[in-house]
C-alpha cells in the first residue's frame, strides 16, 4: 500500500487533537473532540473544515462551454461568471462517473470544476479523454488539485466570521455564486456552497497559503464558536441535509433520476453524455425511488448497503444511514421498488439478525428554513 | 481516565470486576473512547448461558457497530437496562454506571489468563501505538 496523501493541514490536524484515517488515499481528519459535538457545533455556531483531498480542474478555451455542456448533465449556458451549479458526469448508460461543481470564474475566462477525492484519477481520465476525442472543441483540460487548498468553513455564525477577514463583502453574495476575495491576506476565490445543510463558504487559496488561511479563520472564529470539523460529521450533517455522496445514493449502477435528483439533470438542453439513456428511462418509466426513513424501533443504526424489506421481501437498500444528532432518530436514505415508495408508508430495515420496522419520511431530514 | 485496579481486561477491551462467584462485565474508556458517541446497546438475555469469548452484545456508535465478548464464561443474572435506555452513558462512565452484566461464573480459573490494569496499560501503549 502506498503512504495516504497529506494536505498542508495535516500536522495543524494532529496538533489539534484529530484521529487521523486514510480516506480515499488521503490522510485527513475523521474528529476532533467527536461527531456529535462537531456536528452541533456547525448546526448552531460554525465548523471549519480541511477539503484539501477534493480535486480539481481547470477549464478554459474557447469552446469550454460547449465542452462542459457535453460533458456534464446540468446546463453550463446558464452561468454568468461568478455562478456555481452542482452537476454530474454521466457514463454513456446514464450511470454516474462523479457528481462535481461547476464554477465559472467570476473574473477572466474559463471554468474551474470540482470533483470528489475518491475520483479523482478517473475524473481526470475521463475529462482528457473526452476532450481529445472531441477534436472539434478547442478546449483545454487542466488538472490543478496540487496547486490548490480548500477549506470550508460552514454554520450560522460562518458569515459574521468571514465578514471579519474578506477584503470584500461576502454577505450580499447569494447561494451558488462565487468571487475572488482575499482573507486574511490569502488570495482566495470565495464560493457560497458547502455540504452541510447550512449557510457557508467554501474557499479555494494557493495550495501555500492553505495553513495561513486556516489558522487565520480559526483564531477569528474562535468567539463565535467556530471548531475544527472532521470527515465524520461531515457526513453526518450531509445526509441530515440529503445531499448525495458517491458511491452511496449515487453511482455507476444508481443513475440520477433513481437517486432523486432529477433537477440536475437538463434533458434539453441538447446532447451529453447519458443523455439519452436517461431519456429513454424516462420514457419506459423509472423503477426505483429513493426515500427518505427513520426506525420506529430500536435496533440500531441503519448503515449503507443493509437491505429493505416489506412484508419480508427484499425491496431494496440502504444508501446512507446514520444516528442523526440533529433529530434524535435512526435515519437513512434508501433506494427501492417505486411500488413501494410513499412517505409514511413502512419499511423493514435487516439490521445484522432483525428486520427492524421504519416509516418513510420527508427528505431532507433537515433544512436550515 | 485512569485504569481500575480492581479488575482484569481482555484484549479486545472489556473489563470483569469479580465478587465472589458474580462477575460484572463493562467496556474499557479506551473502547467506549475509540468507538466515539455511543447510540445503541444491544445486550443478552437474563439467563442466557454464554462460553468465554463469546459475543454477548452490541455497542454501536455513530461511526460503527462493534461486537463485544465475554471475558468469563458465565449465565447472566442481570443486565444493565439504564445503558439500553441512555447508551451514551457508556461514554461518560463506562467503568461504573455503565457496567453492562453480570454472570454468575463457571470457571473462576478463566480471570487467570486475563490482564491486571499495569498489563492492560502497557498493552494499550502498544495498540495504541501513540
Amino acid at each position: 500500500m502506498t503512504e495516504p496523501k497529506r494536505t498542508p493541514l495535516a500536522e495543524r490536524h494532529e496538533e489539534l487533537g484529530a484521529r487521523m484515517i486514510d480516506f480515499s488515499g488521503w490522510y485527513m481528519p475523521v474528529q476532533y473532540t467527536g461527531i456529535v459535538d462537531e456536528h452541533n457545533a456547525v448546526r448552531n455556531a460554525a465548523g471549519l473544515f480541511d477539503l484539501g483531498h477534493m480535486g480539481q480542474v481547470d477549464v478554459d478555451g474557447p469552446d469550454a462551454l460547449a465542452y462542459l455542456q457535453y460533458m456534464t448533465t446540468n446546463d453550463v449556458s446558464k452561468l454568468a461568471p461568478g455562478d456555481a451549479q452542482y452537476s454530474m458526469l454521466l457514463y454513456p448508460n446514464g450511470g454516474v462517473v462523479d457528481d462535481i461543481i461547476v464554477y465559472r470564474r467570476p473574473t477572466g475566462p474559463g471554468y474551474f470544476v470540482v470533483i470528489n477525492a475518491a475520483n479523482i484519477d478517473k475524473d481526470v481520465s475521463w475529462l482528457l479523454e473526452h476532450a481529445e476525442a472531441r477534436d472539434d472543441l478547442d478546449v483545454s483540460v487542466k488538472h490543478v488539485s496540487d496547486d490548490y487548498g480548500m477549506i470550508a468553513i460552514q454554520g450560522p455564525h460562518a458569515e459574521a466570521i468571514v465578514e471579519e477577514l474578506s477584503s470584500v463583502d461576502l454577505a450580499d453574495m447569494s447561494a451558488f455564486s462565487c468571487r475572488d476575495t482575499t482573507v486574511a491576506g490569502v488570495a482566495s476565490l470565495a464560493a457560497r456552497t458547502g455540504y452541510t445543510g447550512e449557510d457557508g463558504w467554501e474557499f479555494y487559496c494557493p495550495i501555500d497559503d492553505t495553513l495561513a488561511l486556516w489558522n487565520a479563520l480559526l483564531e477569528a472564529g474562535e468567539p463565535h464558536g467556530l471548531q475544527p470539523i472532521g470527515l465524520g460529521a461531515r457526513d453526518t450533517l450531509r445526509l441530515e441535509a440529503r445531499m448525495p455522496l458517491y458511491g452511496n445514493e449515487i453511482s455507476d449502477t444508481i443513475n440520477p433520476l433513481e437517486a432523486g435528483l432529477r433537477w440536475v439533470v437538463k434533458l434539453k438542453k441538447g446532447d451529453f453524455i447519458g443523455r439519452d439513456a436517461l431519456a429513454a428511462a424516462r420514457e419506459v418509466g423509472i423503477s426505483r425511488r429513493t426515500v427518505g426513513f427513520k426506525l420506529v424501533e430500536r435496533g440500531g443504526v441503519p448503515r449503507s448497503h443493509y437491505d429493505v424489506l416489506v412484508d419480508g421481501k427484499s425491496v431494496g437498500f440502504v444508501t446512507s444511514g446514520t444516528a442523526s444528532p440533529t433529530l434524535g432518530e435512526n435515519i437513512g436514505i434508501a433506494v427501492i421498488d417505486k411500488e413501494y415508495a410513499g412517505v409514511g408508508r413502512p419499511l423493514e430495515i435487516a439490521i445484522r439478525n432483525r428486520n427492524v420496522k421504519a416509516e418513510q419520511i420527508k427528505l431532507p431530514f433537515y433544512s436550515r428554513n | 481516565m485512569a485504569v481500575p485496579t480492581d479488575r482484569k481486561y481482555t484484549k479486545t477491551h472489556e473489563w470483569v470486576l469479580v465478587d465472589g462467584d458474580v462477575a460484572t462485565i463493562g467496556i474499557t474508556d479506551y473502547a467506549q473512547n475509540e468507538l466515539g458517541d455511543i447510540t445503541y446497546v444491544e445486550l443478552p438475555g437474563v439467563g442466557d448461558d454464554l462460553g468465554q469469548s463469546d459475543s454477548f452484545g452490541i455497542v454501536e456508535s455513530v461511526k460503527a457497530a462493534s461486537d463485544i465478548y465475554m471475558p468469563v464464561a458465565g449465565e447472566v443474572t442481570e443486565a444493565n437496562g439504564d445503558t439500553e435506555d441512555a447508551p451514551e452513558l457508556l461514554n461518560s462512565s463506562p467503568y461504573q454506571d455503565a457496567w453492562l452484566i453480570r454472570v454468575k461464573l463457571s470457571d473462576a480459573a478463566q480471570l487467570d489468563a486475563l490482564m491486571d490494569a499495569d498489563t492492560y496499560e502497557k498493552y494499550l501503549e502498544e495498540e495504541g501505538g501513540h
